[in-house]
């Protein structure tokens, strides 16, 4: 019972803090000094008094701010979140199309630096203090200083400029409609995205994996295993995987806000179509209904992941494994 | 850095002469499409990066102090305040924070700094808060409690003593972070205008002349950051260790 | 003469420590030689935390990477290495640790004392040895934590009893428990060496180590100091002959409580005795060097003949 008050309780927490984030997100939208009329109408058109009055009304710029809020979070629940200023379409319509480009990006993303990371992590913490480990760890730690769009600007010149293997940039081929591109297609011009942001990951899983093996390999049940004449194949599979693999899930899991940071900067630098871009280009031009609404999306996002999360570490004490 | 501010405007004027040459003895990281020189060119943008990421990293490390130290002295309610914000925090990515940031601050310098500053206080003020909290309940506070000394006294000499040293690596730590936030934001062209010198803006320009070929424009800059980092990040770890007798165990 | 089934020759173990960028040896076993004989319980005493648990680590070879070790072992005669000793461990030599922490938390006990095996006849041999040993059936479904203090004990046997070994090591088996539980244990004990088998305990409860062992190897500073019968404890201190071993004698609540002052020193040192700074008989040669004396199964290594 203890487990499903927790969850309950964090769920509830969960809402509170996705309600939390439209105020703070709202609020600060809308104490901007960015004049929202200008953004719609853009530059070059002048507006008469009339005109700038309907347009206020319509965006309801006249209601004090709390209604305003109310308003805007009402629609917000019924699934409407406005229309973006760039697009004009709705919000909601914009985000759909490029969701799944983001989604395809990242999920591709989170599995493999997820396998790759724990792989080498577990390499690094079985042969500690290798001439293998030592070098992988350093390769590690350089990628950890070293910021997502270089990697991607350095991916773009080996791969896509000097060993032409890669197209530059875009989701699909220049000219044709999106109906027509075919999955292929899709996957290859994500390719090179996906390879950037795992590197940029990888090191991240495999460094925790690393201490987490070692802490395993040196504690008092692998030494008894070794005591009673387990061969170090038996070892690895039966305690260290258990022990370590849980954690570095959870790690993942709890990694969903720098995914979609570097998300953001690796679709920028191959002009990828999906959320990332797209919220650049809202901010870029002051596009805040389209900003806003990428903003929550995304905050429910890397809630959800840290749930899960959290969820995982507590799973792992089997004293909680045993309630259920 | 002091060599970055020393460097004068003029070095870097166009030079139409030497426009787009490769990496050489005069010019160690190569000219750009104007003819400036990249290595100088870099150098001026890590300075501003550097002196970003310092004020940035300095405005974040006093909120935590302050958002620490309030969790930890004051009554349950604020801790639980507090708890809250951060997960508040935690939970919009750092980039997309500081783009909503400097689109509703206003571009340039100024959102960049407020953005960072406001996203990093979190790690360092959950450090603070549980060292002010550990110290809070240790014997020889209690002690001195009863002595009758006064919360200052209490805070200068027994939580300044423990606190500061964590606080000196939070902020080292914090560094590079922000540098590595800063250059990415203004990568994608928030932040900082086109003609100052910064790293984001250095590598972002390059992109259009990869096709041609120029790497030189986007490897050394993009490298320089990297050693930058690597460097602060070594710094923080020889601090730790320096500092380590002063630290509480855990 | 019977031929022992271990036995461990002139044994060192020092660990390189870094500390401050100095590296220094901290020695903890000083040139030890003891024989265990089938049959035979052999209980090593000595007090908490003073190395004891690095001689069954040594033994069992599964001692840090910073250890260095001199000496030799042989098992029934043979010198062991590295292939013999990896044969050995869990089929001939078995060990029974100290607490539960040395069970991987995340398994079901009955797995781990089947060793992973999930064959029809280790599953049978696992069920009869958890009768054996008063576990009920559920036993084998719970996890590590979940064990009494009594129970946790049993299944670390019955680890040891399902390779059907010929020497068991027992690393402090009787910490925490209840008497009752204490004396089944030691029963436990008693059965083996009743089976022929080589019996070494190790322990720091020397009431227990006199009622229910046969030879008792006093352990201090990284040495041996007496090697006895455990029949001379019972009767009475002038029958043993290190000082250490008479003060251990003393302190017993049944003789009095009498504690020894000072602290065991921390590295074995090689110049005349270990115990010269807390020895009540200490003479002048005791800091220089140290007589061994040797008769049939018992030794002492003091200056000073007590029993003549």
């Amino acid at each position: 019972m203890k487990i499903f008050n927790y969850i309950l309780t964090n769920f509830v927490k969960m809402i509170v803090l996705v309600i939390l984030v439209c105020i703070v997100t709202f609020t600060l939208a809308v104490n901007s000094p960015i004049d929202p009329i200008r953004q719609y109408v853009k530059a070059g058109v002048t507006v008469t008094v009339e005109q700038r009055e309907a347009i206020a009304e319509y965006w309801g710029l006249n209601d004090s701010k709390i209604e305003r809020f109310q308003k805007w979070f009402d629609s917000l629940l019924h699934g409407n979140f406005g229309e973006s200023t760039i697009f004009r379409r709705g919000v909601i319509d914009v985000i759909k199309d490029r969701a799944v480009s983001s989604l395809f990006l990242m999920i591709n993303t989170f599995v493999l630096s997820g396998i790759l990371g724990y792989i080498l992590g577990l390499i690094m913490g079985r042969y500690r203090d290798s001439i293998l480990d030592k070098t992988i760890k350093t390769i590690c730690i350089i990628f950890t200083a070293t910021p997502t769009f270089w990697v991607g600007i350095l991916m773009l010149i080996i791969f896509s400029v000097e060993l032409g293997l890669f197209p530059i940039g875009f989701s699909v081929p220049i000219g044709i409609t999106n109906e027509d591109v075919s999955f292929y297609e899709k996957v290859y011009h994500a390719i090179l995205p996906i390879i950037t942001l795992t590197l940029i990951f990888i090191p991240n899983i495999a460094l925790h994996t690393r201490s987490k093996t070692i802490e395993v390999l040196q504690s008092d049940y692998v030494l008894f295993a070794i005591a009673r004449g387990e061969n170090e194949r038996s070892i690895v599979k039966n305690h260290v995987i258990k022990n370590t693999a849980i954690p570095a899930i959870t790690i993942l899991f709890g990694s969903f806000s720098e995914i979609f940071g570097g998300s953001v900067l690796a679709e920028n630098v191959f002009s990828y179509p999906g959320l990332g871009s797209t919220i650049v280009q809202a901010g870029l031009g002051g596009d805040i209904p389209l900003l806003l609404g990428i903003t929550i999306i995304t905050a429910i996002f890397v809630f959800v992941g840290n749930f899960v999360s959290d969820l995982l570490s507590l799973f792992i004490n089997p004293m909680v494994r045993e309630e259920i | 850095m002091v060599f970055g501010t020393l460097i004068s405007d003029e070095m870097m004027a166009a030079n139409f002469k030497g426009k787009n040459q490769f990496p050489s003895l005069s010019h160690p990281f190569g000219t750009d499409w104007l003819g400036r020189d990249m290595f100088f060119r870099t150098v001026k943008g890590l300075r501003n990066s550097i002196v970003i990421g310092t004020i940035a990293s300095l405005v974040s490390s006093v909120i935590a102090i302050i958002v620490g130290g309030l969790a930890g002295t004051m009554p349950k309610w604020v801790d639980d305040f507090v708890r809250i914000a951060i997960d508040l925090v935690m939970g919009i990515p750092h980039l997309i924070f500081i783009i909503l940031i400097s689109v509703f601050v206003g571009k340039g310098a100024k959102g960049i700094v407020i953005g960072v500053a406001l996203t990093h206080w979190v790690s360092l003020a959950r450090v603070i808060r549980n060292e002010v909290l550990q110290v809070r309940n240790e014997q020889y506070v209690l002690i001195s409690r009863r002595f009758g000394k006064n919360n200052w006294y209490i805070f200068k000499n027994h939580m300044v003593p423990i606190v500061l040293p964590q606080y000196i690596i939070g902020l080292v730590l914090m560094f590079p972070h922000a540098i590595l936030h800063e250059a990415s934001v203004t990568f994608l062209g928030f932040g900082l205008s086109p003609e100052t010198a910064a790293i984001g803006i250095i590598l972002s320009e390059s992109m259009k002349y990869l096709i041609s070929g120029m790497w030189h424009l986007a490897v050394f800059p993009g490298l320089s950051l990297v050693i930058l980092v690597l460097l602060i990040n070594k710094l923080g770890e020889n601090l730790t260790l320096i500092l380590n007798p002063y630290l509480t165990r855990e | 003469m019977k031929k022992p089934l271990l036995e461990v020759k002139n044994l060192s173990v020092s660990f390189k420590m870094n500390a401050d960028k100095k590296t220094n040896n901290n020695l903890v076993i000083n040139d030890l030689s003891i024989k265990a004989y089938p049959g035979e319980i052999l209980t090593i005493v000595g007090s908490s935390g003073s190395g004891k648990s690095i001689l069954a680590q040594a033994i069992l070879g599964l001692l840090p990477n910073n250890a260095i070790v001199e000496g030799q072992i042989f098992y029934d005669g043979m010198l062991i290495d590295e292939n013999l000793l990896s044969n050995l461990r869990g089929n001939e030599i078995a060990f029974i640790p100290q607490s539960i922490s040395y069970l991987d938390p995340l398994v079901k006990v009955g797995k781990q004392v089947r060793n992973y095996s999930d064959k029809i006849e280790t599953i049978k041999k696992q069920r009869e040895i958890f009768k054996d040993y008063d576990l009920c059936e559920n036993a084998e479904k719970l996890y590590p934590f979940q064990l009494s203090g009594g129970m946790a004990r049993r299944v670390l046997i019955s680890t040891a009893v399902m390779e059907n070994p010929k020497i068991i090591i027992a690393d402090e088996p009787t910490p925490g428990l209840d008497m009752e539980s204490a004396k089944k244990t030691m029963d436990y004990f008693k059965n083996f060496a009743a089976e022929a088998k080589a019996v070494i305990l190790i322990t720091h409860d020397i009431e227990l180590a006199i009622n229910y062992s046969d030879k008792l190897a006093i352990f201090y500073a990284g040495h041996i100091v007496e090697l006895t019968n455990a029949n001379y404890f019972k009767k009475g201190a002038k029958y043993l002959r290190h000082p250490y071993t008479k003060a251990l004698y003393e302190s017993l609540p049944s003789n009095g409580f009498k504690p020894i002052e000072g602290l065991q020193p921390e590295t074995s040192s090689n110049k005349g005795c270990a115990f010269k700074d807390r020895c009540k008989y200490k003479q002048e040669i005791c800091d220089e060097r140290v007589n061994v004396y040797e008769y049939d199964d018992e030794m002492v290594k003091c200056n000073y003949d007590f029993r003549g």
